[in-house]
């Protein structure tokens, strides 16, 4: 009995080391670049963890030095997320009622092209994008940008919307059409109201592409005046004046100011997409 | 109302007379539609016929006169004018069968609906596709004309020495995938990336998965407590943007002032050059890419893990199982299960890993007789042929490639889906 017990000491001290030593891999880098934003200096050298004189500096630097472009970047990316927001839930949420509520000729066949058109990386099409929208004359535009990030998440939340469409009841639908109500009075009286939760998935979700998504802005962008904050961060330490060397610790500043709120707004809603997640793995 | 007599109306007729679109619908007393018929049909052809003509014989020459005709706008209006040509087609056919079917409707006996009634019929049969409308004209021209457009782009001569307004593109059949198979400068280069992509991928999946297989069933230990707290640090890294946590990394494995050799491993006598050699740099975007990926599985696999029936222990227990044995038999096949519609999500994900190689170091480092970096991908060697060196056909015949094996695999995969199926069922 004395044996097991040992062994089973053993086993949840090695559980807690490993769990341990994985959780100070997670939170170091995270830490040093918060403790590289306090500290003094720009240099990536100077920078420690824990600076002995901390100092909000950078921060102010980013907001108030005119060599810093830092809110002219926020700006862009919340025009940029707040119109993909708009149209993205317009769109998609028409297109879903359609699939969802209507048996129309081709609609299967548009669910299928939907489904083919998601498995293509947008990426892949970058060539393309670049090319059209430079003889177009969109490129190096806010409105381009914004075209190309609502036509892309099309077909994703299509489905998105679509599947929990698919889980309101029709009975209530039928309801409310016997008691007189036409097409689009279904859409918006009964339809959406019960919807909400994917409708905030959906809109949270562009509205924050623009903050996290590097490589369309970083195609479709030219002008520093036309950054969205993921170009613009990147610029900083890569271009050819200023490299991790003498811009680190404004970086780390503008990198904290940028992640601490999507990582709070995710954490908040971490339970609800992991149970979507497993929900969607278990019940197929 | 009058009550008339269609016996001897003639559906043969009123489909010869919609060659023109709307003389059938005339034919069969629908004034409204038929006259509507003919104004669209005559309002398309004064708008497209120009158009179609030019963008039909554009796709076909790409331009005769170098310095006027500017070949990719050519292309554009050609791939638009097919796209038109296809709709008008369907217009067409749609408008012969409505008058065959009316003619069909009155012969048998039945009489001219009202314009009320068809009305509201238009109007109810018409509704899906009025919402459905917007999103697909979008996703025409965003996502399928781009895709049409790069498809077109790999089989001319568009690059950097060669490109429009000065010069004109030409068709040059397959000649661009040859010279990836053939030619030594571009076979080098496409098999050595071709061939990290693929190691790449699996590497990093595989990786990914078993770390957040191994943390997610330490961490559901009965034993183990503060269980909230552990979970929400290990899912840290999803949670902050992956754009900033790649740039801090490309920071911290700098080879002279990143903390890792700086406060690491020189301590030890250690010294790595991250950034410079070839196989150290891929070390490096593995171990990222592992810190990056694992809390998305880690997630998933732990949510199965508290979804599981505490009945099936307890009987595998009473029927004598040892602790291995329920892991293989029980907890394993739940795991599996769950992980397999999002398998081909995450090796896609990696296959496609653009934003970590670029952020990281741009590919780099260079490598001898190559035009790619040592840990290139496909899709990163796609953008430096884009940007850097614009070769554009090459980078569109690349990106073929790259899409034709992503929705290969990712389509045997989703077949196997059970929404899928179920869904290809019920419509």
């Amino acid at each position: 009995m004395n044996m097991r017990k040992l062994i089973s000491g053993l086993e949840v001290t090695g559980i807690y080391v490993v769990v341990l030593i994985m959780m100070a891999i997670v939170i170091l880098p995270l830490l040093f670049t918060v403790g590289s934003s306090l500290t003094q200096g720009t240099s990536m050298l100077s920078s420690r963890m824990f600076p002995a004189n901390p100092t909000l500096d950078h921060y102010k630097w980013l907001f108030t030095d005119p060599e810093s472009y830092y809110l002219i970047w926020y700006k862009n990316s919340l025009i940029v997320g707040a119109f993909t927001c708009l149209f993205a839930v317009a769109i998609t949420t028409l297109t879903a009622y359609a699939f969802s509520r209507y048996r129309f000729v081709g609609r299967r066949y548009g669910l299928y092209t939907f489904l083919l058109l998601q498995m293509f990386p947008s990426l892949m099409a970058m060539v393309a994008i670049y090319v059209l929208l430079m003889v177009v004359g969109l490129i190096d535009s806010l409105a381009g940008l914004i075209i190309v990030y609502v036509g892309g998440q099309i077909p994703v939340n299509t489905w998105l919307v679509k599947g929990y469409f698919n889980t309101i009841s029709r009975e209530l639908d039928d309801a409310a059409r016997c008691d007189g109500a036409g097409h689009l009075r279904v859409f918006f009286k009964i339809l959406l109201p019960l919807a909400k939760p994917i409708l905030v998935v959906v809109a949270l979700g562009s509205l924050m592409a623009p903050f996290m998504d590097f490589v369309l802005p970083k195609i479709i962008l030219r002008d520093i005046n036309n950054y969205t904050i993921a170009v613009g961060l990147f610029q900083f330490i890569n271009s050819a004046f200023a490299q991790f060397t003498n811009n680190f610790t404004r970086f780390a500043a503008g990198s904290v100011l940028i992640a601490l709120p999507i990582s709070m707004v995710f954490l908040f809603l971490q339970r609800y997409f992991i149970a979507g997640l497993t929900s969607g793995a278990t019940k197929g | 109302m009058l009550v008339r007599n269609f016996s001897a109306h003639s559906p043969a007729v009123a489909a010869g007379l919609s060659i023109i679109p709307g003389l059938g619908q005339l034919y069969n007393r629908q004034w409204m539609k038929g006259a509507f018929f003919l104004l669209f049909t005559a309002a398309c052809y004064f708008l497209f016929a120009d158009f179609m003509n030019i963008g039909l014989w554009g796709i076909w020459t790409l331009g005769t006169l170098p310095g006027t005709d500017h070949s990719l706008w050519l292309l554009v209006k050609g791939i638009i004018s097919v796209l038109l040509l296809l709709i008008f087609v369907v217009y067409y056919a749609i408008n012969l069968v409505d008058a065959w079917k009316e003619a069909r409707r009155l012969q048998s006996g039945a009489l001219p609906e009202s314009f009320r009634d068809r009305a509201s019929s238009v109007w109810n049969k018409g509704f899906p596709y009025m919402l459905v409308l917007p999103g697909t004209l979008l996703l025409v021209f965003i996502v399928a004309l781009p895709l049409i457009f790069m498809i077109c782009l790999a089989f001319t001569d568009y690059s950097l020495y060669n490109s429009p307004p000065r010069k004109l593109l030409h068709w040059v059949g397959f000649a661009n995938f040859r010279a990836l198979l053939d030619m030594p400068m571009w076979k080098d280069t496409f098999f050595g990336v071709f061939s990290w992509t693929l190691i790449w991928s699996l590497l990093a999946s595989t990786l990914q998965i078993g770390l957040a297989l191994m943390l997610a069933v330490f961490v559901n230990d009965p034993r183990i407590r503060f269980k909230r707290l552990i979970r929400t640090v290990l899912i840290l890294p999803w949670a902050v943007p992956s754009f900033v946590t790649i740039m801090i990394f490309s920071a911290l494995f700098n080879n002279e002032f990143g903390a890792i050799n700086r406060d690491v491993l020189q301590p030890l006598g250690l010294y790595v050059p991250w950034m410079t050699d070839v196989w150290s740099t891929r070390g490096a975007l593995l171990i990222i890419n592992t810190w990056l990926g694992y809390p998305f599985l880690f997630a998933i696999f732990t949510g199965v893990l508290q979804s599981i029936s505490a009945d099936l222990y307890e009987a595998a227990t009473v029927d004598g199982g040892n602790r291995m044995q329920k892991f293989r038999f029980i907890t394993m096949p739940h795991l599996m299960y769950a992980l397999g519609p999002i398998l081909v999500l995450i090796y896609a994900g990696n296959f496609n890993n653009f934003n970590l190689i670029y952020l990281f170091n741009q590919g780099g480092p260079p490598v001898l007789g190559q035009n790619a970096g040592g840990t290139d991908i496909l899709i990163s060697w796609v953008y430096k042929m884009t940007f850097t060196t614009q070769n554009y056909n090459m980078a569109a015949a690349v990106s073929i490639i790259i899409g034709l094996l992503t929705v290969l695999f990712s389509y045997y995969h989703l077949r196997k889906m059970a929404a899928f199926k179920e869904e290809g069922q019920r419509s």
